[in-house]
């Protein structure tokens, strides 16, 4: 077995050799092209392209739970937090769901004559990244004292808070007759996004909804590498690895914490006011905790800490989601004689995966550099922990 | 042993001007519940001195340590670093105003490259923020550069080897990991460096060593060291004064020579005759 790993770090070096140093690059771009693309070789309302666009947002959301689950280690169960308050900027910032003040900014000449707030999709987009950065902080605020397994239960109870908010929130009144949400009713009849020239999205042309989102993906992962390769995303390793060590070496706790947080929160705010807008629709139901599940799924699926990971874990676990599950595969049972669709056991199907990858490659697909040199150090007769006084003479 | 007099000799007489303080600790009292952990210990050190904190097992000298690095609160008293009092100042603005330590127990960050875990030391003295980091503008830039030039000048100057610079600190020999902790905490800039048992788990040579290089640090790099150790032949070679702590409390202070020789600290290490 250890032959066989080592043959194929060797096939993996010479591999690493033959390519030249602008590879990396010249990849990136044909995936950017290819992605580009991609909606004209598929119908513009095919199942497959929604089904892309669905796991493309998922992606977005892995890919921000993966700065405060995998960069930062803070294990955080509640993230279905933020995908309602990005979807919840959708229904109070643009739809008429606020019907005593009408403000317009940047829509459509139809939608200006609406009572309501308004709000060009842009704006609502940098409106949820502030108000989940800033929700990100308040809910982080109460773990900062708390390790390992305590902060996951804090967070999972704030998910649950702000999702029992959600249902409740239509009784809520903030003046004029008008409640908080629409709770199990849902804010309907959301602003599709406009824009001069592109005119109101619809639901019968899904590609400007898929560039939209591709678009916010590539924003989202450019500033995580940059994120990732700087004194923040150092400072966040040093507190994952050893938080006394890091305040001790100068790096102030809260503040790197916090921002992590901030981070993570507001990229699930954008996926969440896109999601709103897809959707059309901002119901309270949407926001359930199985859904933070599911997005901690797809980074440890992806590779904890590793930013390609969790692009992939999103688009994989949302392809099976929303593509494979529903409308390839859905009629497999039947072919058996079985009598049920496959889309009401996909949470065994992900269980299974779950497992299955836990077996076989627990470190994930794509695992962290770092990681995966930490279980595979050239020297590993030698390593011991960090520490450990040396076992035979020096 | 030859050393002692080739270290300039502790102010012992007070009519030569002592060089002021730039750690004072003033009545220092960590209770733990009923526990005492440390009790009333009044202490300062020197500027560009090296002072040696010793004492039995569970004397309270690691927990003195984590007092003085903001790790944990005092329950009663005063500290102050060059007259400015930093008691209740958090662990990461100690480091800031110029305290650096090691570990009894190596902590380096496992997952990281040795350069990186020396990088970290510098965090505090670097400035880009998020947006520094997602816009990198040219300052961002000069600044990262110039803090990877600085881990690597600091890791050759402890002695590692170039090859080893971007191992993972997991991977490297535990000497080495001593190497690489000393150059984190010096990237930090100190000007008081805390060492806690360096030559844990070292030979008598590798401790030898050891203490000639803490000489050299001091010496280049202008700062004053406090060293917890219990390696005698190592404190009363390096230091130029020792306090004894036994049960948290100051049992004797005073030059190597004095405390040697004091019946208190005897009694206190080999048990009382008879």
């Amino acid at each position: 077995m250890s032959e066989l790993q080592a043959q194929l770090r060797e096939w993996r070096d010479a591999a690493e050799r033959l390519v030249p140093p602008w590879w990396g690059k010249a990849l990136a771009g044909l995936l950017v092209a290819v992605g580009v693309i991609l909606p004209f070789l598929t119908g513009s309302s095919s199942g497959f392209l929604n089904g892309t666009i669905v796991a493309v947002a998922y992606a977005v959301m892995a890919l921000g739970l993966n700065v405060v689950v995998g960069m930062a280690g803070l294990l955080d169960l509640g993230y279905v937090a933020f995908y309602a308050f990005g979807a919840y900027c959708v229904g109070w910032f643009g739809s008429g769901f606020f019907f005593g003040v009408r403000v317009h900014v940047g829509v459509s000449p139809l939608t200006s004559t609406l009572a309501g707030i308004h709000l060009n999709f842009v704006l609502i987009l940098l409106a949820a990244v502030v108000v989940c950065a800033v929700a990100g902080m308040i809910i982080g605020l109460p773990t900062l004292r708390l390790r390992g397994d305590y902060i996951a239960i804090v967070t999972l109870a704030f998910g649950e808070i702000i999702g029992v908010l959600a249902v409740n929130g239509q009784s809520i009144g903030v003046g004029g007759g008008m409640t908080l949400t629409a709770g199990n009713l849902g804010i309907s009849a959301v602003d599709s996004p406009w824009f001069p020239g592109s005119g109101s999205f619809g639901l019968l042309d899904l590609r400007p909804w898929y560039w939209l989102v591709f678009g916010i993906l590539l924003i989202v992962l450019f500033v995580n590498l940059r994120v990732r390769d700087s004194r923040l995303g150092r400072a966040w390793i040093a507190l994952r690895e050893d938080e006394v060590a890091a305040v001790s070496m100068g790096i102030p706790l809260v503040k790197t914490k916090l921002m992590a947080y901030a981070i993570g929160a507001a990229f699930g705010g954008m996926a969440g006011a896109f999601f709103g807008a897809y959707f059309t629709e901002v119901n309270a139901g949407q926001f359930a905790f199985g859904f933070s599940i599911f997005i901690v799924a797809m980074v440890v699926v992806g590779g904890i800490g590793s930013i390609w990971g969790a692009l992939a874990g999103g688009l994989l676990l949302g392809y099976i989601n929303n593509y494979l599950i529903p409308d390839v595969l859905n009629n497999l049972p039947s072919a058996f004689g079985l009598s049920f669709q496959l889309s009401s056991v996909s949470f065994g199907i992900f269980g299974f995966l779950l497992v299955l990858v836990m077996t076989v490659r627990p470190q994930g697909l794509f695992p962290e550099r770092r990681r995966s040199l930490e279980l595979t150090g050239e020297i590993a007769a030698q390593d011991g922990e960090l520490g450990s006084e040396p076992v035979g003479p020096a | 042993m030859s050393a002692d007099a080739a270290v300039p000799a502790a102010p012992a007489t007070l009519d030569a001007p002592l060089p002021p303080p730039i750690l004072l600790a003033q009545g220092i009292t960590k209770r733990f519940g009923g526990l005492i952990a440390v009790n009333d210990v009044t202490f300062d050190i020197p500027a560009r001195s090296i002072v040696s904190l010793i004492g039995p097992n569970g004397a309270g000298k690691t927990t003195f340590f984590n007092m003085l690095t903001g790790l944990i609160r005092p329950t009663e008293g005063r500290i102050s670093l060059d007259g400015r009092n930093i008691t209740r100042s958090r662990p990461d603005v100690i480091t800031a105003r110029g305290v650096a330590r090691t570990f009894q127990n190596i902590r380096l960050f496992g997952a990281m490259t040795a350069t990186e875990n020396v990088m970290i030391g510098h965090h505090s003295r670097m400035k880009a923020g998020v947006f520094g980091a997602i816009v990198r503008p040219p300052w961002v830039m000069k600044e990262e550069r110039a803090a990877v030039q600085r881990a690597r000048e600091l890791l050759a100057y402890v002695g590692l080897r170039r090859a080893d610079f971007d191992r993972l600190a997991i991977h490297l020999p535990y000497g080495d990991q001593r190497r690489v902790e000393i150059a984190r905490a010096l990237a930090s800039e100190p000007r008081l460096l805390l060492l806690d048992e360096p030559t844990a788990g070292m030979n008598p040579q590798e401790s030898a060593t050891l203490a000639a290089f803490m000489r050299q640090i001091r010496d280049d790099l202008q700062l004053t060291i406090l060293l917890i150790e219990h390696d005698m032949k190592v404190v009363m070679g390096v230091s130029e004064r020792v306090t004894v702590l036994n049960y948290g409390s100051t049992l004797a202070e005073g030059t190597p020579a004095d405390v040697r020789a004091n019946p208190a600290v005897i009694e206190a290490y080999l048990g009382k005759e008879g």
